[in-house]
């Protein structure tokens, strides 16, 4: 007899606006408090304190446009924000200031979310989309100098780039990047050559949202159609579809895969959270609580399993904090 | 009978002779079923044995060769040994011809399919007889375009005619076609007028049959005119009359092969365009990696509230009228016409307040989108109504089907809705939840929606047959019913009682007030039709009602002055109206109030036995008669007959 789906173990309110974006910073020792960051629509990144379950601070860089990615660089002090005013932002936060340090110009209007990857102490590279139809280009941070813009070749018609991914197999090997693409494709490009390694139609709609397992080089890919696509890097760093996973209603807006690679969760507009396992696709629950389309998900990275918690933040201006499936090592 | 053939003349007018009495006497049968396929063995092979056949037959005097050839139409084999057999008969002798090109075809309609076959076949096959095919297909043409013909013969008489024009036009070589293809147009479009316009669907299908394939023929280049109707068995074998399987046939078989050559040879280029190059090769989905399962200790929650999204209905009557007078949001529009009966039907004061103008809004919805069912969906929804609120809604609905500017199909609508209204109302626990209701009597389901004439004329046939069968064991019965319980089923008050008139008497008033949009004795026949069966079903429903005998006076009236018509679908409805009277009104009321009306209409069903040109007129008729016996006989008093 299998239980009900559990409820969430708290639900933050006070965004007074849809939540694009989530990210957990809760990997520091005591006495750091679990922060979580959350961008809206409104403009605001919140800073919420996961042990009073309030906000802390709310950061206002993007003039009221809609912030739809936050990411910490290395610890919670640190804060990458992208909104749709066009800007990425760089926040130092450290001993309570919130201040704006740097920014980029992307000179993109698109929904695409930045993907970062720390190459070496201090050095990070970001990608982006940038100001051409199909570009996608690659930044050193702090430096904000160019490494390369990936362009598709002409004619072939990938549209918008949707979703980015950076990687890299270990510390020191060349980064790679895949990048979903509004026609349903996901490209798999070198970094350091410029060029793509591998294009895989995933989809017949745009690729929404994808996330990929450095371990077993498999990835995974949500659309605005009805299926998932679960596909796979070969040796020979060919893409290859390993699987589709059909769905009850049509439309993902985010996938994230846990940490530990156990289990994965889509946000669905059918303003459903999927919680499938990761190496079969085995349905395991559908979390039903907000009412209104899903925009994002998120993992925490508790270093304490048992704390691990997801986040789901959604149109209907609520974030739900869930713990599931972590009492086991 | 064997001849001598000595190379002597032999007279072969005695044998004619003898042939023709014999044939004449009604003995065809017996002596050409052995005659004919001899001779036509024989006159394969020999030519002399072919000219003795056709002396033999010219020389059968004129009184006796209708019999003959009839004979010799329904034996031979084939169309090839009939024109061995008869060579040119047809041209040489006028009986011949009156008989094969008129009287076979037009006169009679008893034969089978296969006489056609060799009397149009035997046409086709000589160029000297190919001019009559096509004065023949002219007059058939004629006879099935002419109105007058159409309405007053037989549905197995105009199946004939369909048959006989459908191989004709199959025999018919082009340059023939190109001669009168002005004249198979324009009959074509007469004769199709007429057919549509007829209420009984088999005629319409005839004419839409042979219509098609008049213009196919006619119509070689550009598209031929198509209808749509249900293929069954009847329409197949018509459809199959067209091609001719026999070798010598004259319909050309190459044009075809090409044509088919090119279809078969179209969906294979398509094919090869789909594959897009850039789709990769699905691997194998690997369930081998089963050592380290890990997976198997996460277990699934319950996921069975999972299910598709759909926008919900309103929860309220007031909203539902709001939504569908209104709403631009077509997907709540949707969930609300779903929603709409199960809402009223648990909401019955809601309902109350509100039912007039929820039962207009319901007649005057139009599909948006497209949803499956939506016309079952908003019968249902106004039979929910209707039973809910009865008067005031019958009352509605009843003067609107009289009023201008409503479609036909919009006022048959209203029928149907009283019909079913009325038949879930008189038989009690039958919600309309079950599509069908368990009637304590025959246990015929009346599925909403479809034709219920046909459907209610089985459940009268059934009334019928089990009163029928009630004298002969009244008896038995009252043996039984002394000495063993019987089976309470379970009862209610019948609701349809208090409300019978109020469905039935504004129907019957306006019916001869013509309006400019719409004339009930004129053109829309077919309405006309659909009310008197409508009357007839209200009046079977409305037995053990108070008003049942003013109701059933008040139909034979209205069956009187309509009893002429010349629709034959209208005559079998006022049959069934009079059934419905004598199976609903008790015998004494009948008999007592009615004596006069009893009398005339018996007179009349007399009548439609003998003339009636429609098989079920007469049958109706015949059991209405009969109906009437049994009611003499129920009640011995006095009843001058």
């Amino acid at each position: 007899m299998a239980l009900p789906p559990p409820d969430p173990q708290f639900v933050l309110r006070g965004t007074s606006a849809a939540v694009h974006t989530l990210h957990f910073s809760c990997g520091g020792q005591e006495p750091d408090i679990p922060i979580l960051f959350s961008g809206s629509e409104n403009g605001f990144i919140h800073v919420w304190n996961l042990k009073t379950r309030r906000v802390d601070t709310a950061l206002d860089g993007h003039g009221r446009n809609s912030v739809y990615c936050v990411e910490t660089m290395g610890s919670k002090d640190r804060l990458l924000s992208q909104g749709r005013d066009q800007r990425i932002c760089l926040w130092d936060l450290a001993e309570g200031r919130m201040s704006v340090t740097d920014s980029v110009f992307t000179e993109n209007v698109g929904f695409c979310r930045c993907a970062l990857l720390k190459v070496a102490q201090g050095r990070w590279l970001m990608a982006m989309a940038s100001k051409a139809l199909e570009e996608v280009q690659v930044l050193e941070l702090p430096s904000k100098t160019s490494v390369c813009t990936l362009k598709p070749e002409v004619g072939a018609k990938l549209g918008m780039p949707m979703c980015l991914k950076l990687w890299q197999l270990s510390c020191g090997s060349q980064p790679l990047l895949l990048a979903g693409y509004e026609d349903g494709s996901v490209v798999l490009w070198n970094l350091s050559m410029g060029k793509a390694l591998s294009q895989l139609v995933c989809h017949q709609e745009p690729v929404m949202s994808l996330d990929f397992d450095l371990e077993k080089t498999k990835g995974i890919s949500g659309s605005s159609e009805k299926v998932l696509s679960i596909w796979s890097l070969n040796e020979q760093q060919h893409l290859q579809v390993y699987r589709t996973h059909k769905l009850v209603n049509a439309g993902i807006s985010d996938i994230t895969i846990r940490p530990d690679k156990k289990i994965l969760a889509t946000a669905g507009w059918d303003h459903r959270i999927r919680i499938f396992g990761w190496k079969k696709m085995k349905p395991l629950a559908v979390l039903d609580y907000h009412t209104a389309t899903v925009h994002c998900v998120s993992f925490s990275d508790h270093s304490q399993p048992s704390e691990r918690l997801l986040a789901a933040g959604s149109k209907d201006h609520r974030i739900s904090i869930w713990s599931i499936y972590n009492t086991q090592t | 009978v064997c001849f001598t053939l000595g190379g002597s003349d032999c007279s072969i007018s005695f044998v004619s002779h003898v042939l023709g009495k014999v044939c004449v006497r009604g003995r065809q049968k017996e002596m050409l079923s052995v005659l004919v396929p001899g001779l036509a063995e024989l006159s394969r092979a020999d030519c002399i044995w072919q000219r003795m056949c056709w002396r033999l037959l010219e020389c059968v005097p004129e009184r006796w060769m209708e019999a003959v050839l009839l004979g010799f139409l329904q034996t031979a084999p084939g169309a090839d040994d009939l024109s061995r057999l008869l060579g040119n008969l047809v041209v040489k002798n006028k009986k011949a011809q009156f008989v094969l090109t008129q009287k076979v075809l037009l006169l009679q309609y008893c034969h089978k399919t296969a006489v056609l076959q060799n009397l149009l076949g035997y046409l086709s096959l000589d160029p000297l007889r190919r001019p009559l095919l096509v004065t023949v297909l002219q007059e058939l043409l004629e006879t099935w375009g002419s109105s007058s013909a159409m309405r007053h013969s037989p549905l197995e008489q105009q199946q004939y005619i369909s048959k006989a024009i459908l191989i004709c036009l199959s025999h018919l070589k082009e340059p023939e076609i190109e001669s009168c293809r002005q004249e198979l147009l324009t009959s074509m479009m007469e004769g199709v007028k007429c057919h549509l316009d007829s209420n009984l669907p088999r005629i319409r299908r005839l004419g839409m049959i042979v219509a098609e394939s008049i213009s196919v023929k006619i119509n070689t280049e550009g598209p031929a005119l198509k209808f749509q109707y249900e293929e069954d068995d009847e329409v197949r074998e018509l459809k199959s009359l067209l091609v001719q399987t026999t070798p010598c046939s004259a319909v050309p078989s190459l044009p075809d092969e090409e044509e088919n050559e090119e279809a078969a040879g179209l969906p294979s280029a398509s094919d090869s365009d789909q594959k897009s190059p850039t789709a990769a090769p699905l691997l194998p989905a690997e369930d081998s990696d089963s050592e380290l399962d890990s997976d198997d200790d996460l277990i699934p929650y319950d996921m069975s509230e999972d299910k598709e999204l759909g926008t919900k209905a309103p929860l309220y009557l007031r909203d539902c009228m709001e939504v569908l007078t209104g709403c631009e949001d077509v997907d709540k529009w949707e969930a609300t016409v779903k929603a709409l009966e199960s809402l009223i039907r648990k909401n019955p004061a809601a309902t109350r307040e509100v039912s007039v103008e929820l039962a207009k809004i319901l007649l005057h919805l139009e599909e948006k989108s497209c949803v499956e069912g939506f016309v079952e969906l908003r019968q249902r929804a106004q039979v929910a109504v209707l039973t809910t609120d009865p008067i005031p809604v019958a009352q509605y609905l009843t003067s609107q089907f009289y009023s201008l500017n409503y479609s036909l199909r919009q006022r048959v609508d209203i029928l149907d809705v009283l019909v079913l209204a009325a038949q879930e109302l008189s038989y009690p626990n039958s919600h309309g939840k079950t599509k069908h209701s368990v009637a304590p009597k025959p246990g015929i389901q009346l599925l909403p929606g479809s034709d219920s004439s046909k459907d209610w004329r089985r459940i009268v046939d059934e009334r019928i047959k089990s009163k029928t069968r009630r004298i002969a064991t009244l008896v038995s019965r009252l043996c039984v019913s002394l000495g063993q319980a019987q089976v309470e089923l379970p009862s209610g008050p019948n609701e349809f009682n208090s409300v019978a008139g109020h469905f039935f008497f504004p129907l019957i008033q306006h019916f001869d007030r013509p309006l400019t949009t719409f004339d009930l004795l004129g053109e829309d026949h077919f309405v006309l039709g659909r009310l008197v069966h409508t009357l007839a079903v209200l009046m079977y429903l409305a037995v053990n009602t108070l008003a049942v005998t003013a109701m059933g006076k008040a139909l034979l009236e209205f069956v009187w002055t309509l009893r002429f018509h010349t629709d034959s679908y209208v005559r079998q409805g006022l049959l069934s109206c009079v059934s419905s009277v004598l199976l609903s009104v008790p015998a004494e009321h009948l008999l007592e109030d009615m004596t006069e009306e009893l009398l005339e209409t018996q007179s009349w069903l007399g009548d439609v036995v003998e003339k009636d040109p429609d098989g079920d007129c007469r049958r109706l008729a015949l059991q209405n008669l009969l109906l009437m016996e049994n009611l003499k006989k129920k009640l011995p008093l006095s009843l001058p007959s």
